[in-house]
């Protein structure tokens, strides 16, 4: 609550400062806002940032060192109290009491001296919210009086506040990079805390896959077997499946639309089939799980075929509906970026629309169409709900559509919902599928990109 | 000096009539397969759509049935205390039950009575307490309220299951018949389902509704919306306006690329690794999601956010920087107002795609069992996919028409969304 009272103050100030730049620009020129450098705003603008910035920057500084100092005051006197405390045991120790801090119940049962380190705790943590909210509210002060001093008629308002306005633009354009940084840095991060405990090689060829932890270490199979080779193989069946689905259709569907249709039609299918892709991949999941995949299963018992209640084909089949909107719309692209002049040549020579279309258009416009194909293998890849809610959790090494195979995604949801431990290998190895994964998904990308781009440029 | 003309040599059939026809016929089949294909992914479409409202219109009904409950002055406030913290505590339980024992037939054994007692949803004593606490006058009296059922007796009611004494059905044959009595006595009615609308998630079927996930969703959006706004529309802008052709924004434009198109679990393995395990942000609370998800849609946004700057002619940016104004006046008062339906309308796709994301709200621990509505940004809650997601588990038969219910409502909010989207592309499109 002190915090919003901080936050709430130090937004007033800064908009009162606002108004008092603005009258006081305009009262060092006696009301004549032409002798002025800048406009009014601007001046006041300019005294809002320097009562804002100050304070805000110094709030964001304070807030991420205060909690490790408070941790390492807390540490200091646990260690004064048990000397052997080091390490991991003396993290646990801490985090124990910030746990006891917020945790009223199970504080009434601590005992008396973790509850004067509570004390203390907290007490530190009040001493550090009061003197932050002190010197926010002094650099607000300094601020405002700097800024109100520097209101002159020659003085360059608009230049600082665009200035400022500009960095923080730069600043907001990084923020992609930032992810990506931060994606490519924690997963190489845990995957390599992952890698301690199980050798790379192992993981990408091993040909074991079960990464169930014995809670004890006297039970069987404690060590768990993380070959990834089963997961990678059922990710590929089901993504091959799916695209066996979709190509086909998706690639049909754009020639004609492309091709064949009328403007009236198009503009109506097109919609349609985008619906397709817009409908939250849960709901295929329940799709695939509760009708495809009881469907499949008494269809091929019908026909006497063993098939598994969460086979491959089922989520394949679903997945791939959901992929037809990736394929098609971008090859229906392609295929309209492919020059009239093109078409015209082979009508001239007397070839049908079809022939046309599969000895002049599709090779020209073949390595757009790979990109697009590649676009959604990577999509099949990555997407999670379908196959975590119709595909099975156990990784079979096998390539029959009817058995229940594993995905990447669907490793990484089980090893990560529940309790997260991070020094177990179990919830790192979902940190190394994602690694895989990302790479896989990034380099069928970027080819992707690269492809589509180098083929649009050629028809420009 | 002009030959004769090579006359016609006789060919014997005409072979070129037959490959014009074999030709022409290949031509028709190729234009059959395009329709079939368009064909097949709409009739997928269809098959989804009517499967889902066809499983799940149902929930929106429920049924109800009528008891009298006596409200016995003995076991609600036996000391004629009246005081609201008696009336909350009383053992409402012992109330529904003695009111329900006079419904049952006479001389039923304790077996029996379980049967009969499992009719009833748990919540009737709910349902009592509420009554009193709103009037204790009605203390000592005879009230008819409508309770709600078992959730198989609903499923009974309509139709998806039956009852029989091998154990092969959840209801069997004592309580059917005690149901057929109930309905004979006109004590049996189905009322619209309100409890779906006004509650959060519950174990108990005919208790869960989907009010938790609405409002967990409205805050992670809302938290996902404060985000990716500004921070969208200042990147859009600054890479369109100002960023200078070199390798940093080359490489700023090629990892947004490559940024949209990353599986939506990777962001989830990001939150994990570092809004959870770095920032110590809460797990489970929508202020972790939110951030997931605006990093998530964040590319998105800011490729739509350049394209629509793209379409504002130069002639509007000439025209103000040759009045003099500066180049951030130019963009802030004249290029931006003129750019800003397209943003938006990419900002609610967007938010459309966030709102049906479910994989990476799983990793930081969004699937908890949430029987509150939440009411902060830091408490524990889930958001409508991931509630489906988590009642598409549930093994009970009841589960599966709100799962389809609680998806018709997400792809209400949907519609309605990218209704709004077109909409406002159409008001304020603009051909220059």
């Amino acid at each position: 609550m002190n915090n919003f009272i901080l936050i709430a103050t130090v937004l007033a100030s800064t908009a009162l400062a606002y108004h008092y730049g603005r009258r006081r620009a305009l009262g060092v020129v006696g009301g004549k806002p032409r002798d002025l450098h800048s406009l009014p705003g601007y001046h006041g603008a300019y005294m809002a940032l320097w009562c804002l910035l100050p304070a805000a920057i110094f709030v964001a500084i304070w807030i991420a060192i205060e909690p490790t100092v408070v941790r390492q005051i807390i540490a200091g006197s646990l260690v004064q109290a048990q000397p052997g405390l080091t390490g991991n045991a003396l993290d646990l120790a801490v985090n124990e009491i910030h746990s006891l801090s917020i945790n009223a119940f199970a504080y009434s049962s601590a005992s008396a001296e973790k509850k004067a380190l509570v004390a203390r705790y907290q007490e530190l943590q009040g001493i550090g919210t009061a003197a932050m909210a002190t010197i926010a509210l002094v650099l607000v002060a300094a601020g405002l009086f700097y800024g109100s001093k520097s209101i002159a008629p020659r003085m360059r308002a608009r230049q600082a506040v665009e200035r400022v306005i500009m960095w923080t633009m730069v600043g907001c354009a990084t923020i992609a990079i930032l992810t990506t940084i931060g994606i490519i840095m924690s997963l190489l991060f845990e995957a390599m805390r992952f890698f301690q405990f199980v050798s790379p090689i192992d993981f990408l060829f091993g040909l074991q896959w079960s990464p169930q932890i014995a809670m004890r270490s006297d039970q069987v199979g404690s060590s768990g077997a993380f070959g990834a080779v089963p997961v990678f193989a059922g990710t590929l069946l089901i993504t091959a499946i799916s695209m066996a689905v979709a190509v086909p259709i998706g690639l049909m569907s754009a020639i004609y639309m492309a091709e064949y249709s009328s403007k009236k039609f198009r503009s109506w299918a097109k919609p349609l089939l985008e619906i397709l892709a817009g409908v939250p991949t849960v709901v295929y999941g329940f799709f695939a799980a509760l009708t495809v995949a009881p469907f499949v299963r008494d269809t091929g018992h019908a026909i006497g075929l063993n098939v598994a209640s969460e086979s491959a084909l089922a989520a394949g089949l679903v997945m791939g509906i959901m992929i037809i909107p990736f394929v098609s719309s971008l090859s229906d692209d392609v295929i309209n970026a492919v020059p009239q002049s093109l078409r015209d040549g082979a009508y001239a020579m007397g070839a049908t629309k079809s022939e046309t279309i599969r000895q002049v258009i599709i090779p020209a416009a073949f390595p757009g169409i790979v990109g697009s194909i590649m676009l959604a293998v990577s999509r099949a890849i990555g997407e999670t709900m379908i196959v975590v809610m119709a595909a099975g959790m156990a990784a079979n090494l096998t390539a029959n559509p009817f058995a229940a195979v594993t995905t990447v995604t669907v490793q990484i949801v089980t090893l990560l919902i529940g309790d997260q431990e991070f020094d177990s290998p179990k919830t790192l190895a979902a940190f190394a599928l994602g690694l895989v994964l990302f790479v896989v998904t990034l380099i069928l990308n970027i080819i992707a990109l690269t492809v589509v781009r180098r083929y649009r440029e050629q028809y420009d | 000096m002009i030959n004769a003309l090579p006359t016609a040599v006789a060919r014997g059939p005409n072979l070129s009539k037959d490959r014009i026809k074999k030709r022409y016929a290949a031509e028709a089949r190729y234009k059959f397969y395009g329709l079939a294909a368009i064909s097949v992914a709409i009739l997928f479409l269809a098959i989804l759509l009517v499967t889902i409202v066809g499983k799940g219109y149902s929930a929106f009904v429920q049924t109800a049935i009528a008891i009298d409950v006596n409200l016995d002055k003995s076991l609600i406030d036996s000391d004629n205390k009246g005081d609201v913290e008696t009336l909350t505590q009383a053992d409402y339980r012992a109330v529904v039950r003695a009111s329900l024992r006079n419904l049952f037939p006479a001389g039923v054994t304790r077996g029996q009575e379980r049967d009969y007692f499992s009719v009833f949803s748990e919540s009737a004593q709910y349902d009592v307490q509420k009554l009193v606490l709103n009037n204790p006058s009605l203390i000592g009296t005879t009230q008819r309220i409508w309770v709600k059922s078992a959730p198989d007796i609903d499923m009974l009611r309509k139709g998806y299951v039956g009852a029989a004494d091998d154990g092969s059905q959840r209801l069997n044959l004592t309580q059917k018949a005690f149901y057929d009595k109930l309905v004979a006595d006109g004590r049996v009615r189905t009322q619209f389902n309100t409890t779906f609308f006004t509650a959060a998630d519950s174990r108990e079927a005919e208790q869960a509704g989907v009010l938790g996930a609405i409002m967990g969703t409205f805050m992670t959006l809302a938290v996902t919306l404060i985000l990716v706004l500004p921070i969208g529309i200042a990147a859009a802008v600054y890479l369109e306006e100002f960023a200078p052709k070199n390798r940093w924004t080359d490489l700023i434009e090629v990892n947004i690329n490559n940024l949209a198109a990353v599986p939506s679990i990777v962001f989830g393995l990001l939150g994990v690794a570092v809004l959870l395990q770095w920032f110590g942000m809460p797990r489970s609370a929508p202020i972790a999601g939110g951030v997931v998800l605006a990093l998530l849609v964040l590319p998105t946004i800011i490729i739509a956010g350049r394209s629509a700057l793209k379409a504002v002619p130069p002639s509007i940016r000439e025209a103000a920087l040759g009045v003099g104004a500066s180049r951030l006046q130019t963009i802030g008062h004249h290029v931006l107002p003129l750019a800003m339906p397209g943003i938006l309308t990419g900002t609610i796709i967007g938010m459309a795609h966030a709102l049906g994301e479910s994989a990476p709200l799983l990793m930081i621990g969004m699937v908890a069992f949430v029987v509150d509505v939440p009411t902060s940004l830091t408490h524990a809650s889930t958001v409508l996919p991931v509630q489906i997601f988590l009642w598409a588990d549930a093994p009970e038969r009841a589960f599966e028409e709100r799962t389809s219910a609680a998806i018709m409502v997400l792809l209400v909010f949907l519609i309605m969304m990218n209704l709004v989207a077109i909409l406002l592309r159409k008001k304020f499109e603009r051909r220059w």
